[in-house]
């Protein structure tokens, strides 16, 4: 399953690092963050809740850049 | 601008005011270094701050951490001045930056918006606005001049002339009368419009359209992945480099060459490392070239689905083009009336008569041709013979229309046509009287689309058509088109392509441009399959990589041209970025660079990199 969220970041390396911070989540299959658009597209694995996976991807996000937020 | 960008220029100019006065207050010690704090906190509290949180996350190569590592070694060597501006200068590069792209942001979606707000629909002999969303199939929505059809539908009530370059990029108006179909996304010019929707708002044009753009982003290109990983290594790398720099020079001075290891100096070249480590200018610049090329095609109805796509475009070096639709019209006309004795439209007359009971596309053709209204009680006795023609009479003259068959069988002397297509020869009153030639008519650009290509750098153009030799050859040789595949069915098409792909370089890539209709397989298997005339078309749109708009053929060298003027300025930012900062690394560890140029090679080159990425977006006069 894909879903789209919208985030706030300011640097673009800070969202390439928050692309990283996601696709290494438990529960993410893939993920990608388009800073142009401010988007992050996040693909889970089979049987995951988006809703708990998608605390976790915030979580491990603002360790790596505490300034950004995803709007859930 | 916004309010953090605001609060963030107020400190740049406090700051900078504050270091010019200190610059001629006559203090010294550490009197002028507490002085010079009022500044470097003014304008690099928050970064301190962020850099501080980052040790606590282990974020080590975080840039916050590199500047607060360079400015306050800095200051600690006694340069407060050079620590304070760096920051100041940092500060500077990244209220530009985000400024940049907050606008061009802005500017890019403002192009691509043409998402309607609202929906008129007549309630009680009044209009009332609802939200597009909430109108049901086969309601009736009313559009003034000057707004946007919001749903697709068919006109049931009114004229008027349609603006479709939000959709195509074409500024030529349409005419729309009752009964015809319209898209959403047009705006309507003159006169109020009644349509009937035969679509729901999520499945009309302007929907998916808006949904495929706003998602093109999700595939990145090859340079995109480059640099995010480039970026990866780079940064520990200047700062392991950093850390050497700082250490083992002054070591082999003081064991191996009895000089003074003179710490300050190394550790100076090493803090310059630090600030030249961010990688800010390439990790923005390249995602917003591209962000920019898709927004800048989309707006002349060039709709791309990725970044990586623009890339593959830009690479193509063949093209291959299926025929019907594509670089003809896939309709057919009238395109010759010969060896006639009777004036051309008197012939055409009696043929669109004979034929008017048919609806063989060619009878159709004919009675287009002819081009007005069929008094259909002036034929009688008409005969079909079924894969001959039409014998009638026409106000009681007896009129033959068909192929050769036909003639032979009335024993009438034809002539043969040499001209390619399809030929309706004509007997009346027993006689022949010459013939009418259909053909399907080439698209009006498609013979400057394929000399455009050639000169965009396409070395190969192959076409592919179900049609007969004949005329696949004819229309191939007209065109300039240098390799041709005739009598193809829609498998067959997949595995010619299959073969070209085969036997080609794998950095030569193949783009085959179709309309959408059966070739859906071979736009998937190409390396980069381009859809043409695909409005109101869904299949197309879903499985081509890039859209056309409209029919027009041109857009296809366009596109290529706007893929490749994206790539080399992605290009150039990649070389710049990376060339400059490699400079300044070694002029900085050979001691020739100061932290100014520093700060040049990465809030200069940054600036320089963004505003030449917002070039992409200018592509109209490609």
């Amino acid at each position: 399953m894909k879903k789209t969220y919208k985030i706030d970041v300011d640097c673009a390396n800070c969202a390439n690092k928050m692309e990283d911070a996601a696709k290494n989540t438990a529960g993410v299959k893939d993920a990608t963050v388009n800073f142009m658009t401010l988007k992050m597209i996040v693909e889970f694995e089979d049987g995951q809740e988006p809703k708990a996976v998608m605390q976790e991807v915030l979580k491990n996000c603002k360790k790596v850049e505490d300034d950004c937020e995803i709007f859930l | 601008m916004n309010k953090k960008q605001k609060k963030v220029l107020i400190r740049i100019i406090i700051a900078f005011v504050l270091l010019v006065l200190l610059r001629f207050l006559p203090v010294d010690g550490y009197l002028r270094m507490a002085l010079y704090m009022i500044p470097y906190l003014v304008i690099g509290y928050d970064i301190l701050k962020k850099a501080f949180k980052g040790i606590m996350n282990r974020q080590v190569f975080d840039e916050n951490f590199l500047m607060a590592v360079a400015t306050i070694g800095a200051i600690a060597l006694g340069d407060y001045q050079e620590g304070t501006a760096v920051m100041l200068f940092y500060q500077i590069g990244e209220l530009f930056q985000s400024y940049a792209v907050g606008k061009s942001r802005r500017n890019i979606s403002e192009l691509m918006d043409i998402r309607p707000d609202y929906a008129n629909i007549q309630q009680d002999g009044k209009l009332e606005k609802v939200d597009p969303d909430e109108v049901e199939i086969g309601t009736i929505i009313v559009v003034q001049p000057g707004e946007k059809i919001p749903i697709d539908g068919m006109i049931e009530e009114g004229n008027s002339t349609l603006n479709t370059s939000a959709l195509t990029g074409e500024s030529l108006p349409r005419d729309a009368k009752v009964g015809d179909e319209v898209i959403s996304g047009c705006i309507n010019m003159t006169g109020v419009l009644k349509i009937r929707t035969t679509k729901e708002f999520g499945e009309s044009t302007v929907s998916k359209i808006l949904d495929l753009v706003e998602n093109s982003s999700s595939k990145k290109s090859r340079s995109e992945n480059f640099i995010s990983k480039f970026a990866k290594y780079y940064t520990p790398a200047v700062c392991y480099s950093a850390l050497a720099l700082a250490i083992i020079p002054p070591f082999c001075r003081m064991l191996f060459m009895g000089l003074s290891p003179e710490w300050g100096d190394w550790i100076y070249r090493a803090l310059t490392f630090l600030v030249i480590s961010c990688p800010c200018a390439l990790v923005i610049s390249i995602p917003l070239s591209f962000f920019a090329g898709i927004g800048g095609a989309s707006n002349q109805g060039v709709l791309v689905k990725g970044s990586n796509y623009l890339e593959t475009l830009s690479q193509t070096k063949i093209v291959v083009f299926d025929k019907t639709g594509t670089m003809t019209k896939g309709v057919f006309e009238v395109s010759g009336i010969h060896h006639n004795e009777m004036e051309d439209a008197k012939l055409l007359e009696y043929a669109a008569y004979a034929e008017c009971s048919s609806s063989h596309p060619i009878s159709k053709s004919l009675q287009k041709a002819y081009g007005r209204p069929i008094d259909r009680s002036r034929v009688t006795d008409i005969e079909e013979i079924s894969g001959n023609g039409v014998i009638a009479k026409v106000d009681g003259v007896s009129v033959a229309a068909g192929n050769a068959k036909l003639m032979n069988r009335l024993g009438i002397a034809y002539k043969e046509c040499h001209h390619v297509g399809t030929v309706v020869h004509m007997a009346v009153d027993g006689k022949y009287a010459g013939h009418i030639l259909i053909s399907d008519i080439i698209k009006p650009h498609a013979k400057e689309a394929i000399e455009n290509l050639k000169k965009a750098g396409i070395t190969r153009t192959v076409m592919l058509t179900g049609d007969g030799k004949k005329v696949a050859e004819s229309v191939a040789a007209d065109l300039g088109i240098g390799e041709v595949h005739s009598e193809l069915l829609p498998a067959d098409k997949v595995s010619r392509v299959e073969e070209l792909l085969a036997n080609k370089s794998e950095k030569e890539k193949l783009a085959f441009v179709g309309d959408g209709i059966n070739d859906a397989p071979v736009l998937s298997r190409a390396d980069i399959g381009i859809a043409m005339g695909a409005l109101g078309s869904d299949a197309a749109i879903e499985a081509a990589d890039v859209v056309l708009m409209d029919d027009d053929p041109l857009k296809i060298g366009k596109a290529i041209r706007i893929a490749k003027k994206c790539m080399r300025i992605v290009y150039e930012n990649i070389y710049f970025a990376i060339g400059v900062k490699l400079i300044c690394l070694i002029l900085g560890a050979l001691g020739i660079a100061n932290m100014w140029i520093a700060i040049f090679a990465d809030v200069g080159v940054m600036v320089l990199a963004v505003l030449n990425a917002i070039r992409t977006l200018f592509v109209k006069n490609l």
